[in-house]
C-alpha cells in the first residue's frame, strides 16, 4: 500500500456515533460526521467498531530458535489478522533474549516484517535460570529500548533475585513481568489442582503455587517501591491479592489471557492436548472472578500469552505435549463473547483494557491512543455483528494450536492500520 | 459403553456384571485340562507397555492366549519408542499390522484416552494402567474376587473363609470396602472406587492427608484418616502398595511411622469382622503395608486376585473383541456345549 491517505467512512469510535476518520500520512487528519477526501482511498466501515490498534503484552514469536512453530514474520501478520498493532515479544527464545544482541535482533525483525510493530521483552535472568541478573541496562539502551523484563515460562522464584530486579530496573522506568509460579508446588503438575485433576490423575498445578509468589512479589515491590506486573493471572485468589495491593497504592498491574477468561479445567476430561497451557486452566469461579476483576480494572489488561506450537507437540498424549495455545487472532472474539457481549465492559473498555493499559505498563509510544486528530493511525475496525465458527487452516499464524477449533465465536477483524498503512484489509493481510 | 474399555466409570451397573459373570465361565475354562477356547482364533491382539509390569502384561498374554488370539508383546524398552517414535506413529504401525484389540500400559494419565479418541487405530482399546488414572480391569478383578468370597455362599452372603463362591448375576450392594494407601498415586484405587461404587458398595479410603488428592470430596466415598476406626466396620480392606520412595517427597516421615499408622498387621487385622478379607493388589511391600502374618493368613487374597486376573482379562478380551455390544444387547456368555466340542 503506498497510499497515504485514507477516509474510513461511517465507524463507530469506540462502540459511539458513526464518524468518519481521514488517515493522512500516518496520522489521524481528521474525525467528523461527514468528511469528504476527493484523493483518498476509501474504506466503508458501515457501522464497524473503530479501536485503538491493539497492544499485546505477552507474544511468543518463536524466533530466533524456534521457527517450525513461529517466526517474527508469521507471528506479526497473527498479529495483525487479529488487530493487533503492537506486541511483546517474550524472552523464551534459543538463545534466550538476555542480551543486547538478541533483542536488537528480534527488534530488527519486527520492522522488517512490517505488519506489527515488535518490542522485544528481555530476560530478568540470564538464560532465564533464575541465577544472575542479565545485562537488564545493555537490553534498556540498545536499539529494541526494552523496557519490559519476564523470565516468562520460568518464576524468577529467588526473592533475592526478584528484589534486585525490581530495584535495579527502577533506573531506567523498566518493569518485571513476573510468571507466577513456584516451582516446587508445580513438579510434575500437568492441569490445576482439584476435582478433574483428582479424578484424571493428572499431576496438579494448585492456585497457591500462583498466589503465593504473587503476593510475595506486590510485598517486594511495595517495599522497594518498584512497579510489578503480573503476567497471565489465573485464580480468584490472585485477584483479591491483586485488588489489595492496589488498595494500597502500590505499583501492581496484571494481565489475563482470554482462554482463562472463557475455558475450564473440565475441557481437560478429553485429554485433548490442546487444552494444555502453562498456567493451566481453572474452574469456573475463577474463570467469573476474573472477568469481574477485568470489568472492574483489577486487572488492568488482556494478554494473549499466543504460544504457537507445531502440530506433533498436540498430536500426542497429555503428558508428552506441549503447554500453550494461540491466541493473536482469537484474542478480540474472545474478549466481545466474554466481556461485551455478557455486559460486563463496553468498547471504550475493551480499548482501554487492549490497547491504552498495556501501552502504558510497556511505556510504549504511539500506541493505545484516543482516536483523535494528530494521533498516530494505528486502529482497528471491528465487525461485530459477525458469528462464525474459527477454522485454525485459515490462520496466519504458522501454528494450529488452538483451543477453539470450530468453536462460534463473535466479531470479526476487518480492517488493521499500522501508522496510517493498512496491514489488513477486507479481512484479508495486505 | 463402547468397544474400548478405558475407565471403570464408563461401566453401568449390568456392564460390571456382565463382565464378572463371563469371567466366572472364563474361570471354570481354567479348571480343566485344556485351558483353552478357539474364540478369538485368527484375532491379534499387542499388548503395548510403555511401562515395565511383568505381572500385569503376563495376565494379558495368558488370557488372549487362553482365547486363541495372536498375541503381541510390544515393549517401548530398547524399542523404537526409546528412540522418540511417538505414541501416534506406534499406533499407526500396530494399526497396520492388523491389531485388533491393543492392551496398553503407559506411564501417562489419558494415554489409552487419547489412543481410543484419536483417530489412530481402528481396533478396541484395553486400559492396563495408566499413569495415575485408571486400571479398570485390576478393579474388575478385584470386585470378582470379593463377589466371590463376600456374595459368594449360597445366600448371598459371605462364604465365611470356606474359599470363593459362586455370586453369579449378584452385585456387592451393601458391602463396606475400605482401601488403604496411597491413594493420591493409585490407579487402582481411581478405578475401584468407580466399579465398587457402581457395583453398590461404600468405599472408605484411608491414607495420611498427604497422600489422599485434593479435590477428593467430589468422589462417592468416604474418607478416614483412622484405620483402627474403620476396620471393624469393613467386609474388604484393600492395602496398597506405597512406595518407600514417597518419604523423600515429605508424603509421610518414615516407613516405620506409616507402617504403625497405616499398615496392617496381626492384632489390627483382628479388628476386622470375621467373614471380611484382605486383599493386596501386588506386588507387597511385606513389613511396610502389610506384615508377613497378614499376607499369608487365611484371609489373604492376593495370590486368588492374581488368578482372577486372568480370568477377567479373558472376559474383557471376548466381549470386547466377541462383537458383543455389551451394555445395549447382553452378550451370551460361551455355552458349555460349544466349548465341549471345541476341546475335543
Amino acid at each position: 500500500m503506498t497510499m497515504s491517505k485514507i477516509l474510513i467512512r461511517g465507524a463507530r469510535p469506540l462502540g459511539g456515533e458513526p464518524r468518519d476518520v481521514l488517515i493522512d500520512a500516518g496520522t489521524i487528519a481528521a474525525v467528523g460526521p461527514a468528511l469528504e477526501a476527493a484523493d483518498a482511498q476509501i474504506v466503508e466501515a458501515d457501522g464497524q467498531i473503530l479501536l485503538p490498534g491493539l497492544v499485546d503484552l505477552h507474544t511468543h514469536l518463536r524466533e530466533p530458535g524456534r521457527e517450525d512453530s513461529e517466526t517474527v514474520l508469521t507471528g506479526t501478520k497473527a498479529a495483525a489478522v487479529g488487530g493487533f498493532t503492537a506486541v511483546h515479544a517474550m524472552a523464551n527464545t534459543f538463545p534466550v533474549a538476555d542480551t543486547a544482541g538478541v533483542v536488537e535482533q528480534v527488534w530488527r525483525l519486527g520492522k522488517e516484517s512490517g505488519y506489527c510493530d515488535v518490542q522485544p521483552v528481555g530476560a530478568v535472568t540470564v538464560g532465564l535460570a533464575g541465577k544472575q541478573l542479565a545485562e537488564l541496562g545493555a537490553m534498556h539502551d540498545s536499539a529494541a529500548g526494552v523496557r519490559v523484563f519476564s523470565d516468562d515460562g520460568k518464576c524468577v522464584d529467588d526473592a533475592v533475585i526478584m528484589r534486585r530486579a525490581l530495584e535495579y530496573v527502577k533506573a531506567f522506568d523498566g518493569v518485571v513481568a513476573q510468571h507466577a509460579q513456584e516451582p516446587r508446588l508445580t513438579e510434575g503438575a500437568q492441569m490445576n489442582e482439584g476435582a478433574v485433576s483428582a479424578e484424571l490423575g493428572l499431576g496438579g498445578w494448585p492456585a497457591v503455587a500462583e498466589e503465593s509468589i504473587i503476593a510475595r512479589d506486590v510485598l517486594l515491590a511495595a517495599h522497594v517501591g518498584s512497579r510489578v506486573h503480573i503476567c497471565h493471572l489465573s485464580t480468584a485468589g490472585s485477584v483479591e491479592i491483586v485488588r489489595w495491593a492496589k488498595s494500597k497504592g502500590w505499583h501492581v498491574t496484571a494481565e489475563v489471557t482470554p482462554h482463562h477468561l472463557l475455558l475450564t479445567d473440565e475441557l481437560v476430561r478429553s485429554y485433548n492436548p490442546v487444552y494444555k497451557v502453562n498456567p493451566p486452566l481453572r474452574t469456573e469461579a475463577d474463570v467469573l472472578a476474573l472477568r469481574e476483576a477485568l470489568a472492574d480494572g483489577t486487572i488492568d489488561c488482556v494478554a494473549t500469552d499466543h504460544a504457537p506450537h507445531p502440530h506433533e507437540d498436540k498430536d500426542c498424549e497429555w503428558g508428552a505435549a506441549a503447554m500453550g495455545m494461540v491466541g493473536l487472532e482469537t484474542a478480540l472474539s474472545v474478549v466481545q463473547h466474554t466481556m461485551v457481549d455478557t455486559g460486563l465492559l463496553d468498547w471504550p473498555g475493551v480499548a482501554d483494557r487492549m490497547s491504552a493499559r498495556p501501552a502504558a505498563i510497556g511505556r510504549l509510544r504511539g500506541h493505545g491512543r484516543p482516536i483523535a486528530v494528530g494521533e498516530p493511525a494505528n486502529l482497528t475496525l471491528l465487525d461485530s455483528a459477525y458469528r462464525g465458527a474459527v477454522d485454525p487452516a485459515g490462520f496466519a499464524s504458522r501454528s494450529r494450536n488452538t483451543p477453539y477449533e470450530g468453536r462460534e465465536l463473535p466479531g470479526r477483524v476487518t480492517h488493521t492500520f499500522l501508522r496510517g498503512r493498512a496491514t489488513v484489509m477486507d479481512g484479508k493481510l495486505t | 459403553m463402547n468397544r474400548h474399555l478405558i475407565s471403570a466409570a464408563d461401566l453401568t451397573r449390568d456392564d460390571a456384571v456382565l463382565f464378572l459373570d463371563t469371567a466366572e465361565e472364563m474361570a471354570r475354562v481354567a479348571d480343566r485340562p485344556i485351558k483353552k477356547l478357539p474364540t478369538l482364533r485368527g484375532r491379534t491382539v499387542v499388548n503395548l507397555f510403555f511401562e515395565d509390569s511383568t505381572r500385569t502384561r503376563i495376565s494379558f498374554e495368558a488370557a488372549a492366549k487362553r482365547l486363541s488370539a495372536d498375541v503381541i508383546n510390544f515393549s517401548a524398552k530398547g524399542s523404537s519408542v526409546s528412540k522418540g517414535e511417538s505414541l501416534k506413529d506406534t499406533a499407526l504401525t500396530l494399526e497396520a499390522m492388523g491389531a485388533d484389540a491393543v492392551v496398553i500400559r503407559h506411564h501417562d494419565s489419558g494415554a489409552p484416552h487419547r489412543l481410543a479418541t484419536s483417530g489412530w487405530i481402528g481396533g478396541s482399546v484395553v486400559n492396563a494402567g495408566d499413569g495415575t488414572h485408571e486400571h479398570p480391569t485390576q478393579a474388575l478383578l478385584d470386585a470378582f474376587t470379593m463377589r466371590r468370597h463376600l456374595a459368594g455362599a449360597a445366600d448371598g452372603g459371605p462364604t465365611h473363609h470356606r474359599g470363593p463362591g459362586d455370586g453369579t448375576g449378584r452385585d456387592l450392594a451393601g458391602r463396606r470396602i475400605t482401601i488403604v494407601g496411597d491413594i493420591l498415586h493409585s490407579r487402582v484405587a481411581r478405578s475401584n472406587v468407580h466399579l465398587l461404587t457402581t457395583l453398590g458398595a461404600h468405599v472408605t479410603l484411608v491414607a495420611p492427608p498427604t497422600l489422599v488428592p485434593i479435590g477428593v470430596g467430589q468422589w462417592p466415598c468416604e474418607v478416614s484418616y483412622d484405620l483402627d476406626a474403620v476396620l471393624p466396620k469393613s467386609d474388604a480392606v484393600m492395602m496398597l502398595r506405597v512406595q518407600r520412595e514417597r518419604m523423600n517427597a515429605a508424603f509421610f516421615p518414615t516407613e516405620r511411622e506409616y507402617a504403625r499408622r497405616y499398615g496392617l498387621h496381626g492384632e489390627r487385622m483382628a479388628k476386622m469382622p470375621d467373614h471380611a478379607i484382605v486383599m493386596h493388589p501386588g506386588p507387597m511391600n511385606r513389613g511396610m503395608e502389610i506384615t508377613a502374618e497378614v499376607a499369608d493368613s487365611v484371609r489373604c487374597t492376593a495370590v486368588e486376585q492374581v488368578a482372577n486376573g486372568v480370568s477377567i482379562r479373558m472376559a474383557v478380551l471376548y466381549l470386547l473383541l466377541g462383537g458383543a455390544a455389551f451394555g445395549s444387547t447382553p452378550a451370551p456368555a460361551p455355552s458349555t456345549t460349544a466349548r465341549t466340542e471345541e476341546n475335543t
